[in-house]
């Protein structure tokens, strides 16, 4: 029986984040708090994974009281217990800092019952770092896979899995000990609609909360702002590109005039194959 | 920590079938600039089997030392052997700034090793700048989906790191016979203290989509309202020679591939000419292909920031203007007798 661990994380869609254009901060009211999607692919193939072998799939996050609803998302793809810690003392923690508070949570959850696996999504949406995953994976002295795109096989009783890891011009086929950590590649699965039983469960479904007292041996100082050695030092928005030429004209004259400026590289098109 | 311990830049150099990326050269190029205005030691770090005849290349490119460590236990990239390798040279030699490209090598490795060391990693980097008397690294990059751009400082640590976007630094032109200072390092370890095993690399056979390689590059965005009306695109591109590129949005839609697509959780793109079909230019695709040589714009709205980000820009219907450019882009060329007309 498989113990699968997913770390998620609660994000702002950054994709349509309106920014105030004179502070360059980000109106946090325009934008919905979902689930980092690299992440539901990660409770996905824990899920996934689970209904092979057998066992138990806990999700952690850290994260405000709210990220309680993207707990309840992983409830609704099929997760069994979800796991929030929430604390003033977690707050502006860097990729540090995180996989630390992030370490602490799963060491506690290991406690009752041992994990097996980790899986991580690739990156978060919000922090675009990819750096947490194996992060965890070094703190918890386990394997780091990254850009796993992959699951051959979990043997439990042989104590060792097997993955893909994407590469730029194919994959490689990698065998590590168990426990290890996953990163996952959006390309490992594809998250389906959830099930109506899920969904009623993930409806009244309450995750364990623990606060920074409720986890053990933690080194205070390694927490949140005060444990974070980067720090941002300035914001700013990207220059505006000054525009260029607007071709006027009907369609004919606005096409002759582009094809003037394509002409003027003509030793790019001179006998090439296509890409 | 005494920071003054700390002295030169180093580069993570990644090797790939008996080659240096161009990814690590760019960052030779960039760690020099920090390296000058310091006025300390660039130095590449090497970790491989059967690699030291790349050293030289590392020294053309602007290193003033290559650290080596060339050992059979390197063969391939496993995690926590090139930590091991990393860790040792950190420890021992003690840089003030090390750079990484960010690949999916260059990210995994920083990441482990900033955790262990412990200091700051600054991921996706696109601007460096390094404060003259201080040190201090000024690592810049976009945030939040490209919305904003952030400088990242790590003020208390060393060695700082960052993990840097490839195609956005310069590489120097190599000198040839340039030379410097190889140091050769080995640690023991053994095969069974590496819990990783590759069995097997399996090249795909499809041809890959490379488009950050391409010098055409015609993208098109959610403007053409359906994966047939995408297909124009494929239609410009195959004409033009070039490759296709497409927005996030089209990628989600499922339109087209990811490798394809371009922007900042995509490809970052340098070709010579870029031509944006029915892409309204959200600042996280911008950042991208900003930094193209030719960029032309074709979009309905005339108020897309798109129009902002060309060279060229052409308010109108992509579906009325993409077919007349084909048929005399194709006209021209047999005029113009550049010698390519294409039959496929």
């Amino acid at each position: 029986m498989l113990h699968i661990v997913a770390c998620i994380k609660q994000v702002p869609d950054t994709k349509i984040i309106k920014m105030n254009p004179k502070t360059n901060t980000m109106d946090r009211r325009t934008a919905p708090a979902i689930l980092n999607p690299y992440d539901a692919h990660a409770v996905e193939e824990a899920v996934r994974l689970r209904e092979k072998y057998g066992g138990t799939v806990s999700v952690v996050t850290m994260g405000p009281p709210p990220a309680v609803k993207a707990i309840k998302k992983c409830i609704e793809i099929g997760a069994d217990e979800g796991y929030l810690i929430t604390d003033r003392r977690f707050a502006g923690a860097d990729t540090l800092a995180t996989s630390y508070a992030l370490t602490k949570a799963i060491e506690k959850i290991s406690k009752s019952n041992p994990v097996d696996l980790v899986i991580c999504g690739k990156m978060t949406i919000d922090g675009d770092t990819g750096q947490v995953g194996p992060g965890i994976a070094r703190r918890l002295d386990i394997p780091p896979l990254t850009s796993v795109n992959k699951v051959v096989e979990i043997n439990q009783a042989g104590g060792f899995a097997v993955v893909h890891r994407k590469l730029e011009d194919g994959y490689e086929v990698v065998q590590s000990s168990l426990p290890c950590l996953l990163s996952v590649e959006k390309t490992i699965n594809e998250v389906p609609y959830s099930p109506f039983p899920n969904m009623l469960k993930a409806a009244s479904y309450q995750p364990h909360i623990w606060s920074v007292d409720d986890l053990e041996d933690v080194d205070i100082k390694q927490l949140g702002l005060k444990g974070s050695p980067t720090i941002v030092s300035k914001v700013w928005a990207p220059p505006k590109p000054e525009g260029g030429t607007i071709l006027e004209g009907e369609s004919q004259e606005q096409v002759e005039q582009l094809l003037a400026v394509l002409l003027e590289k003509k030793e790019l098109f001179s006998a090439k194959e296509g890409v | 920590m005494d920071f003054q311990d700390y002295q030169g830049v180093w580069v993570f150099i990644e090797e790939k079938d008996g080659e240096i990326p161009s990814v690590s050269l760019e960052l030779l190029g960039a760690g020099r600039k920090l390296a000058d205005k310091r006025g300390v030691e660039l130095a590449g770090i090497l970790i491989g089997e059967n690699i030291k005849p790349l050293a030289q290349t590392v020294f053309e490119y602007g290193a003033d030392t290559v650290f080596i460590y060339d050992q059979p236990i390197f063969k391939h990239y496993r995690t926590e052997s090139y930590m091991k390798a990393l860790l040792d040279c950190s420890n021992k030699h003690k840089p003030e700034i090390i750079l990484y490209g960010a690949t999916s090598t260059g990210k995994d490795l920083a990441s482990a090793v900033a955790t262990d060391l412990p200091t700051g990693l600054t991921a996706d980097t696109t601007e460096l700048d390094v404060e003259e008397e201080t040190g201090l690294l000024l690592a810049s990059r976009p945030a939040f989906g490209g919305n904003i751009m952030a400088t990242i400082l790590c003020k208390k640590y060393r060695p700082q790191m960052a993990t840097v976007r490839a195609k956005v630094m310069k590489a120097l032109t190599p000198q040839p016979g340039r030379t410097g200072k190889l140091i050769e390092e080995t640690i023991s370890l053994k095969e069974e203290d590496i819990r990783t095993k590759v069995l097997e690399i399996v090249k795909e056979t499809t041809k890959k989509v490379r488009i950050d390689e391409a010098d055409i590059i015609v993208a098109g965005g959610k403007g053409l309202g359906s994966p047939e009306g995408f297909q124009l695109v494929h239609q410009l591109a195959e004409t033009l020679g070039g490759a296709v590129g497409g927005s996030r949005d089209v990628v989600e839609a499922g339109w087209i591939e990811h490798p394809h697509q371009v922007g900042q959780t995509g490809v970052t793109v340098t070709p010579k000419i870029y031509i944006a079909i029915g892409i309204s230019g959200a600042i996280q695709h911008i950042v991208g292909m900003k930094n193209s040589g030719l960029i032309i714009a074709i979009n309905k709205d005339s108020e897309a920031p798109i129009f902002d980000a060309c060279h060229y820009g052409i308010v109108g219907d992509a579906f009325e203007i993409v077919p007349i450019l084909i048929e005399q882009f194709k006209a021209a060329l047999t005029r113009e007798e550049v010698g390519y007309v294409r039959e496929v």
